[in-house]
């Protein structure tokens, strides 16, 4: 089953610029490694990470198998207004998985 | 300390050693088929397909990486740019590449004005001591790079799944 961990500040000042960081469960099974019995184990990463505010993407990255297993990801944005921040994970095998954080942003 | 140097003679050092390192990379009789791994060509392609015709150039980017690092499967980066993150003067994306994994890229992280800083951090798998570069594309369209080599002791991705 997915996890997600997400850090959002819960309370910016407007025109702060704060760090988020997402950490998501997953094997991040990269394609290259055999089993003993010299069987290739097939591809199995998360291929897409996005994050909304308010509906806006602010921020996308594109994930290869170079990517550790739990992806971890640390990006910064401006507070401009309270709101939501929506994550989203995208992979392998239909595998999607969402969270979400609330800020409070005061003048 | 004299045994050290007797080749005809196995120390217990040695052996212990020997068992160590086979206890780490799993059976060592096996024969491991290694996937073809990526080149120094194929990283340099991997950037011309990013930048095209456009030069890229050395310099505002800041690629943190240990470089000596003792497990390859979880190595902490991070990017940043020197950049002012305006409207009219912002980093638009950040792409990073190595060497000598199978393939040359290691993740692509897209952003704009509106992200204040121009940083992003990650944890990144490493299948060999090699070279790790960072491409920033900026709003006016010129190329940034930074480049690490980073000497790696314990492999990622080729290892045997028990």
């Amino acid at each position: 089953m997915a996890s997600a961990l997400v850090n959002v500040p819960s309370k910016a000042r407007k025109g702060a610029v704060i760090e988020i960081r997402t950490l998501m469960s997953h094997i991040m099974e990269p394609g290259y490694r055999r089993t003993a019995a010299g069987d290739l184990v097939p591809r199995d990463i998360i291929t897409s990470f996005s994050c909304r505010f308010n509906g806006e993407e602010i921020f996308r990255a594109d994930l290869f198998p170079a990517i550790a297993a739990n992806p971890f990801l640390s990006f910064f944005t401006v507070a401009t207004e309270s709101g939501k921040f929506e994550f989203e994970w995208i992979g392998d095998n239909g595998f999607v998985a969402n969270a979400s954080a609330t800020i409070t942003v005061e003048a | 300390m004299r045994q050290m140097f007797d080749t005809s003679h196995l120390s217990r050092r040695h052996v212990l050693q020997f068992a160590g390192g086979a206890a780490i990379c799993g059976a060592l009789p096996v024969v491991t088929v290694r996937p073809a791994s990526a080149t120094p060509a194929m990283l340099a392609s991997a950037i011309r397909d990013l930048v095209g015709e456009a030069p890229v150039k050395v310099g505002k980017v800041k690629l943190e990486i240990p470089p000596l690092v003792e497990n390859g499967n979880t190595v902490p980066m991070t990017v940043s740019v020197d950049s002012p993150m305006t409207s009219d003067d912002h980093v638009k994306s950040i792409h990073v590449f190595n060497e000598k994994n199978p393939q040359p890229n290691i993740g692509n992280f897209h952003l704009g004005p509106r992200a204040g800083r121009a940083k992003v951090a990650t944890r990144v798998r490493l299948a060999d001591s090699q070279k790790v570069t960072a491409v920033a594309r900026l709003s006016d369209g010129s190329f940034w790079s930074a480049s690490v080599d980073v000497i790696v002791t314990l492999a990622a991705c080729t290892e045997e799944v028990p």
